[in-house]
């Protein structure tokens, strides 16, 4: 049974992105006892399927390899993987959690030597690499995950593969009675930092994401570019595996659309500039880019960095918001529309298209354990209806690390006046 | 020009856009657009047009009256939907395309040999008689809205569809003498009267200043 000590004086963070890891270290190195409840197995979140960030163009990994560091030096903090938050009741500085865990089939003793992935056959979409690849039923979700712990996929429990991972395993770390647990905790106040999902591009009908192998999203493209992903880092067609040199950039796939999502996602113009990067890395001169897009949003300080992609010969930027894709005989994607400078028509063929797909909350509305106030994009709203509970990054606006990052922070201090407040009234 | 395009040029003097937004069905829409492309991109006959939707919104808020108001353009949408259907800030493309050639033609600036202009015409002349199209006598004033001898090269060329229209009795030769009416054929005229006054008054509204 997992045990978790915890007072109305604890916080609780839901969500272990860069967001929810911030806002728990912060809260926690100031003397704060939190529990930390991630759904996945591993902390980190979206950032950890990134291959580098802008504008510096340095690798995720580093940034979050600090605050697990951070993590697992503090003693006040408590982190629950594969656990969701199923009940949240009583007031502001009195909560009850109720939370879900679901079994990981593989205990503390696991020293992640691998040797039960060697052993099973199964394999499942790697939801890592957002399907792009497979993986094991017995796995370590991504290389650097943290806990560095194995994980059985529920679906091999009770098949041969079940035995096959326990035998290997030459430190008793597999235990295959693991049962699903609920537990309830107090807490004072909870921070809300389920992060962002990217908008379902099938729904973009004329853009065919659903129908053509070589129109993917800027996440699906992400995990391309890294060499440590599900194609090595080569950039390819998945129709033929042949090198993507011809790529085009659809910005504001499923954002600022009344059909799709209302809300500029802010971070994609940046995102895409970064990924030209990518292709331009990957060929060289050989490298032939199109962003189509309706403005460019580089904001404030990330001019700079537009401007050094924007003097690459190689990337053309075409005003104008796609109308739709076809496929040619080779495959070929091809973008229909119509230039806005100059209201010339287009049909151009590429060898691979991304689309730069918006961030919706990811959290539904209605699955919400608490009454919250939300916008009408479904972030969160600072609003004192919502009493103990406090939104971070990008839970309550698409956002990017730096602003994620600065938001939780704030986020972690108006807990943390919750439950001084709480200690002031106990003492 | 006419009495009215001339008020309404005293009247709107700086802005065309604030003319459209009074007087064009679904007008005040037109602002809304933030010029992506997709309508114009969409459009299955845009490449046959000299300005597609998005380029007309364009022209409008530049102020280029004349240019809209006489584009054979905004003649040309066959209400496909195709556009309403994708612009991200659902404009009513098609209802504004419409709306300026409406007003376009009550202001009389319709280009004088506009095929859909004529259609358009031909078709509400030949309505209000009997309340129902008469297809026979719309056919082939159809046919000879180019004049007399290329209406004959024309019939000949449609004999067939002629003849297979009559069979199925989507077409009937009779109509030829007067032709079947709506059941109430006054009534009909009281409610297209009525349906004017209404559209009057919301002209008077907005149009030029009485006396104009
Ligand atoms: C294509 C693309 C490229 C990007 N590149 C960059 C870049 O280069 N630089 C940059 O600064 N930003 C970039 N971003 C933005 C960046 O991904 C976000 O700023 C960042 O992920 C926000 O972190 P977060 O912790 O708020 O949310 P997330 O990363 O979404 O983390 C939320 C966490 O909460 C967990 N969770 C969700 N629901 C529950 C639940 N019910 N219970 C428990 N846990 C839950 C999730 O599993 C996840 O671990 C990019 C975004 C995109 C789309
Ligand atoms: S569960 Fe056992 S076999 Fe698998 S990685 Fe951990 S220690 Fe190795
Ligand atoms: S950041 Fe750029 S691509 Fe993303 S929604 Fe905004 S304008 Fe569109
Ligand atoms: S699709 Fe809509 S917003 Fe885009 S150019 Fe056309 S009318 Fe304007
Ligand atoms: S409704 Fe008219 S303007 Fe719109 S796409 Fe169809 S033909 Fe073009």
């Amino acid at each position: 049974m997992t045990a978790v000590v915890a007072t109305n004086e604890t916080i609780l963070v839901v969500g272990g992105g860069i967001s929810g890891m911030t806002a728990a270290l912060e809260a926690a190195e100031t003397g704060k006892r939190v529990v930390l409840v991630e759904k996945r197995p591993y902390l980190g979140g979206r950032v950890s399927q990134l291959y580098k960030y802008f504008p510096k163009l340095c690798f995720p990994t580093c940034g979050l390899e600090i605050n697990q560091r951070r993590a697992k030096q503090n003693p006040n903090l408590t982190i629950l993987t594969m656990a969701e938050v199923t009940g949240l009741t009583g007031a502001k500085g009195n909560y009850t959690a109720t939370v879900k865990l679901s079994p990981r089939y593989v205990n503390a003793n696991c020293t992640a030597c691998g040797d039960c992935a060697k052993a099973v056959t199964a394999e499942f979409d790697d939801e890592y690499n957002y399907g792009l690849g497979k993986r094991k039923g017995a796995y370590l979700p991504y290389r650097m995950a943290h806990p560095a712990r194995y994980v059985l996929d529920p679906a091999i429990i009770g098949t041969p593969d079940a035995e096959r991972a326990k035998a290997a395993c030459r430190y008793d770390a597999i235990d295959l009675e693991m049962q699903e647990e609920t537990i309830d905790f107090p807490c004072g106040a909870v921070i809300w930092a389920t992060g962002w999902k990217p908008y379902d591009a099938a729904k973009i009908q004329p853009y065919g994401y659903d129908r053509f192998a070589n129109v993917i999203t800027s996440v699906e493209f992400e995990r391309m570019a890294d060499p440590t992903g599900p194609t090595g880092g080569k950039l390819v067609r998945p129709s033929d595996g042949k090198e993507a040199k011809k790529v085009a950039f659809i910005q504001c796939a499923g954002s600022r659309d009344r059909n799709h999502l209302l809300h500029c996602s802010r971070i994609c113009c940046m995102a895409s500039f970064k990924q030209c990067t990518y292709v331009i890395d990957a060929f060289g001169a050989d490298a032939q880019i199109n962003v189509y897009y309706i403005d460019l949003r580089a904001i404030d300080r990330f001019e700079d960095f537009y401007q050094k992609v924007r003097a690459n010969q190689n990337i053309r930027f075409i005003k104008s918001k796609p109308a739709s894709i076809t496929q040619d005989k080779d495959g070929s994607p091809v973008v229909h529309g119509v230039d806005t400078e100059g209201y010339q028509r287009f049909a151009e063929p590429h060898d691979l298209v991304v689309l730069a797909i918006g961030m919706e909350p990811s959290v539904d509305p209605a699955s919400f354990p608490v009454p919250i106030v939300l916008n009408r994009e479904g972030f969160i709203e600072t609003d004192s209806a919502n009493g103990g509970v406090f939104a971070a990054g990008g839970a309550a606006d698409a956002l990017d690390v730096n602003r994620a990052v600065q938001h939780a922070t704030g986020a972690a201090l108006r807990a943390i006046q919750v439950v001084n407040s709480v200690a002031r009234a106990e003492v | 020009m006419g009495e009215l395009n001339t008020a309404m040029i005293e009247r709107y003097r700086n802005s065309f856009l604030k003319e459209v937004e009074a007087n064009v069905e679904e007008g005040e829409w037109v602002k809304m657009c933030m010029q992506c492309g997709v309508c114009s991109g969409s459009c299955p006959l845009g490449k046959f047009w000299e300005h597609p939707p998005q380029e007309i919104f364009m022209m409008i808020r530049a102020g280029k009256r004349e240019a809209v108001l006489q584009s054979e353009s905004v003649w040309m949408c066959t209400s496909c939907y195709n556009c309403i259907v994708r612009c991200p800030r659902e404009l009513p493309i098609t209802h504004i395309m419409h709306g300026l050639a409406h007003y376009a033609k009550r202001l009389g600036l319709v280009p004088k040999t506009n095929p859909t202009a004529k259609f358009a015409q031909m078709f509400w002349d030949n309505l209000m008689v009997k309340g129902r199209i008469n297809e026979l006598k719309l056919g082939l004033a159809l046919y000879f809205m180019n004049g007399f001898g290329d209406g004959i090269k024309v019939a000949l060329k449609n004999q067939k569809l002629g003849m297979a229209m009559m069979k199925t009795g989507r077409m009937n030769p009779k109509e030829a003498f007067g032709g079947h009416a709506v059941k109430d054929l006054a009534g009909f005229h009281k409610v297209l009267k009525k349906a004017q006054e209404l559209e009057d008054a919301r002209i008077a509204q907005n149009g030029p200043p009485a006396g104009a």
